[in-house]
């Protein structure tokens, strides 16, 4: 009777649960006890099995053997719905809401209130989700189409979802991957109130901080098993950290001091303006050089991701020039400024870098498919296809079972290894990388750090996009901040701080700042 | 691998036995005889020489028509033309013939089917420009550009091939024909001509296409996702003209080896050909799959073939292999749907996973 004592103060027990995909075991032997009114980190590499095991919790996948328990009760669930019954939901990375359907219409669906004869009753409903949504201070526009909002607000419907189906397990994949700063804090703060509620919260991050504020336990799975569970007060990010990766990290990047040459690239009053003809990039001028990271700071939507585009001739420029080693290739194809050296890791990886349904070998051939070795006459060699994509899948750790498989059956982090490994690899005299590490586990991060820096140290240009401060602090040379499509100054990275780089960010140009610190000096 | 194989070609088993079993029901309701229906329609198409040489023929233009369907689709495009590149290519694979009648006969079938394949190119590449250059959807243009062919291939015949007023062309002489005695004497005196060979020949070179060059790499991907074939460097103008022209091409050729092996002249035809959507029913029932697309052909052609013995020997009405045959695309298109909705599911799933 004992046993049953202890099941019941646990929502979730998962006892001996594997889940294989073929041979290959995506969880092995997993036994995760998921105490009531807490929440529970879940730490782990990219394509260690989190997500997997959270598809298991919310009945997507069924185990391949072991069982699950549910407040105690031994449960079989077939599809997310049984899930739902349960009171379990998942907060799914990738949101599941149809654009095209108000805010208000995309909670109740699959769970619509009726009248007599099937008629929808949305009156009862919007009143449930509006209280539910002040309850929580969970912010919402209820009659916006999902297309015209955040992602931060579809976050919230997604949340809602959940509260709406009166879920009290609630599960949240790398819910803060594609938030700001400022909504991750939220988010943080609605967690916790949960919990306060009674209800019980797994969490899936890969930012070590999260877990340090929030979490009560926490979780450590490597390749599809359980390394140890911990209490979060009584361990350090770094025993964390060690603990997933199975050896010391660092959180630092190792570099000498940069020994930059020439320009690599050389951006002339450029100009770019979107699809709607706004201005996003407004008359931006700077260099990189060969050997330097240069570091692109910004809030997200401040031309950066149009910058990128117009250098790599996605987007043309409306102004201004660009020269990449020496060659203009302001408004040239695509393929003439890949051909002229430029090597790029883009920012929405699912989008651009990767063809999906393709294997990985033929994804890694994605810049090459047309040249020898990869082809000849117009034949492509899988043979050196393959061949390359199993050395290329060792060098950079890509955990897939096999070059032929499906490249969306990677999980999240091995897909963009995928890209880097395609990219680095072409060794480009410059490098483009937006937002690398975006969804990265902590070893990956470091080991993709390392490269870029490598790439650096081989003479060539890098160019980091990223909306994390710490990692343009840490991998870069020399920092440009943009704001609102202009250039608000460039410093080194060695000689800067924090505060100084918000500024910027918020719309101070650093003359500015340099101004008003000489008033300071000068009283 | 072999697991993704196998699930794919449970789908087409399935919906084809869905699609016979339902039409027994029906015809038990009715009150016929399922099974005596079926062995006619078996015996129909495969029950004696003459038989076999009729359903082999009639299974040629669908091959080639399927290839040039699917061809498109793997592009992402939807290319109902297959009707009116067809007629093109029958057109002027007739006409060149007739042109030079003394030419010799290697040079004759050779010429035709070239002609043929690039009136057929010629007919789609319109649409794949007009999409390409002016984003004009490829449904509209195809279905126009099938009565453009239809109206203008008629007319043609009137005016320039028929002798006086009849309502078809003169025939081709013997030389350019793909029939021969000893296809006929081996068939007990059927239509069928060296034209299947053609169309195998060229299913397995348009497999090698697809799969291994890179022509059919940039065909899939940006089929499969333009965003990151434009990021890639393809031209995405280009390969559009290209799947769309190639699509085309194939049915031409379809269209000239049905007109020099089976009809031996051009008629001129109240409604644009069914081959061009049977063709369309079969890469669909093949999934695409150039090797799938013979043995759908086959099926269809053993439908069409037997049913016309049913009448013949038992007292169902031929119009039953008709709801056979639409049943069968039914099932074929409710599979789609499920597949496609199993399948949004699943990677909403793993999407859920993936970070
Ligand atoms: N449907 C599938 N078929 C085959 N293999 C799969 C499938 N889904 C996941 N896998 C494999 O299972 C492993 C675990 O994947 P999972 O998505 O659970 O990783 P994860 O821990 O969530 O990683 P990340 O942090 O990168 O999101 C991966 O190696 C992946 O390739
Ligand atoms: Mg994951």
């Amino acid at each position: 009777m004992q046993s049953n004592f202890d099941q019941a103060s646990c929502a979730i027990e998962l006892k001996h649960m594997t889940k294989a995909f073929g041979d290959f075991k995506a969880n092995n032997d997993i036994n995760l006890k998921i105490k009531k009114g807490q929440i529970h980190a879940l730490l782990g590499e990219n394509g260690a099995g989190k997500s997997t095991m959270m598809n298991v919790l919310s009945g997507l996948y069924q185990p391949t053997s072991g069982d699950v328990f549910v407040n105690g009760e031994k449960v079989a669930m077939t599809s997310s719905k049984d899930a739902n019954n349960l009171g379990i939901g998942m907060v799914h990375q990738h949101f599941m809401l149809v654009d095209d359907f108000t805010v208000i219409e995309n909670i109740v669906l699959g769970a619509e209130p009726t009248k007599a004869a099937g008629i929808l009753n949305l009156k009862q409903a919007r009143q449930k989700i509006m209280d539910l949504s002040e309850k929580y201070h969970l912010e919402i526009d209820p009659d916006a189409k999902v297309r015209d909002i955040s992602v931060g607000m579809q976050q919230r419907v997604e949340i809602l979802k959940l509260l709406y189906r009166d879920a009290n397990i609630l599960i949240f994949d790398e819910p803060t991957a594609v938030l700001t700063p400022s909504e991750i804090t939220e988010l943080m703060a609605i967690m916790k109130e949960m919990v306060q509620e009674g209800k019980s919260i797994i969490l899936i991050t890969h930012k070590l901080d999260e877990i340090k504020e929030v979490a009560d336990e926490c979780t450590v799975i490597r390749r599809g098993q359980i390394i140890g569970s911990v209490l979060v007060k009584n361990s350090s990010e770094q025993q964390l950290a060690d603990m997933m990766v199975g050896r010391e990290v660092s959180f630092k990047t190792d570099k000498t001091k940069s020994k930059p040459g020439e320009a690599v690239l050389k951006i002339e009053n450029l100009s770019v303006k979107d699809s709607q003809k706004v201005e996003r990039v407004k008359n931006l001028s700077f260099n990189v050089r060969a050997g330097e990271v240069l570091g692109i700071a910004g809030v997200d939507g401040n031309g950066q991701s149009e910058l990128v585009q117009a250098i790599s001739g996605l987007e043309k420029s409306s102004s201004g020039s660009i020269t990449l080693d020496n060659q203009n290739i302001t408004n040239l194809k695509v393929r003439k400024v890949t051909e002229a050296g430029l090597g790029h890791i883009p920012e929405d990886r699912q989008r651009f870098g990767l063809i999906l349904p393709m294997t990985v070998s033929e994804n890694i051939a994605l810049q090459s498919y047309y040249c020898k070795p990869d082809s000849a006459h117009g034949v492509l060699k899988y043979n050196y296809m393959n061949e390359h994509a199993r050395h290329l899948i060792e060098q950079f750790d890509i955990r897939t079972s096999s070059e032929k498989s499906e490249t969306g059956a990677l999980s999240g982090g091995n897909q963009q290894k995928v890209i880097i490994a395609r990219e680095v690899e072409r060794n480009p005299k410059l490098l483009i990388a937006a937002n690398p590490t975006r969804g990265l586990d902590v070893g990956a991060i470091e080991y993709i750090h390392k490269r870029l820096v490598d790439q650096r140290d081989k003479g060539n240009g890098v160019l980091l996009v990223s909306f994390s401060l710490d990692e343009i602090l840490n991998v870069s040379d020399r920092i440009l901040v943009m704001h609102n499509g202009e250039n608000m100054g460039i410093v080194e990275a060695s000689r800067t701080s924090e505060q100084e780089l918000g500024l910027m960010m918020a719309g101070t140009p650093l003359d500015k700042i340099k101004k008003s610190k000489r008033k300071v000096a000068d009283k | 691998m072999s697991k993704n194989w196998k699930s794919r070609l449970s789908i087409p088993l399935i919906s084809i036995l869905a699609g016979f079993v339902l039409g027994a029901i029906i015809m038990l309701c009715l009150g016929y005889d399922p099974i005596m229906t079926y062995e006619a329609l078996f015996t129909g198409a495969w029950g004696d020489p003459n038989s076999i040489g009729e359903t082999l023929r009639q299974a040629t233009p669908l091959i080639l028509t399927g290839l040039g369907f699917s061809v498109a689709t793997s592009a992402g495009f939807f290319n109902i033309g297959g009707a009116g590149q067809y007629l093109v290519g029958w057109l002027s694979s007739i006409w060149f013939v007739l042109s030079f009648p003394s030419l010799p006969g290697v040079v004759l079938i050779t010429g035709a089917i070239a002609a043929g394949a690039i009136a057929g190119g010629i007919w789609s590449g319109i649409a794949g420009v007009l999409r390409a250059y002016l984003k004009t959807n490829e449904v509209i243009t195809t279905i126009m550009l099938n009565y453009i062919a239809l109206y203008l291939s008629n007319w043609i015949v009137k005016s320039f091939l028929a002798n006086g007023d009849a309502d078809y062309s003169k025939s081709i002489p013997q030389s350019a024909s793909l029939r021969s005695p000893f296809l006929m004497e081996l068939t007990n005196n059927s239509t069928f001509h060296y034209g299947l060979f053609i169309a195998i020949v060229i299913a397995i070179i348009m497999a090698f296409v697809m799969k291994k060059t890179t022509v059919g790499y940039e065909i899939r991907s940006i089929g499969l996702n333009s965003d990151a074939s434009k990021y890639a460097g393809m031209s995405t103008k280009k390969v559009i003209i290209l799947a769309m022209t190639l699509s085309g091409l194939l049915a031409g050729i379809g269209g000239a080896v049905d007109g020099i092996g089976n009809y031996q002249n051009i008629l001129v035809l109240a409604s644009t050909p069914s081959v061009g959507f049977d063709g369309l029913a079969v890469a669909l029932l093949a999934y695409g799959n150039p090797i799938g697309i013979v043995f759908a052909s086959l099926l269809f052609a053993s439908l069409k073939i037997g049913g016309l013995n049913i009448p013949v020997v038992s007292n169902t009405p031929s119009e039953i292999v008709d709801i056979v045959i639409a049943l069968i695309i039914f099932f074929v298109g409710a599979s789609y749907l499920f597949e496609y909705i199993s399948k949004k599911m699943k990677t909403n799933k793993s999407k859920g996973g993936k970070a």
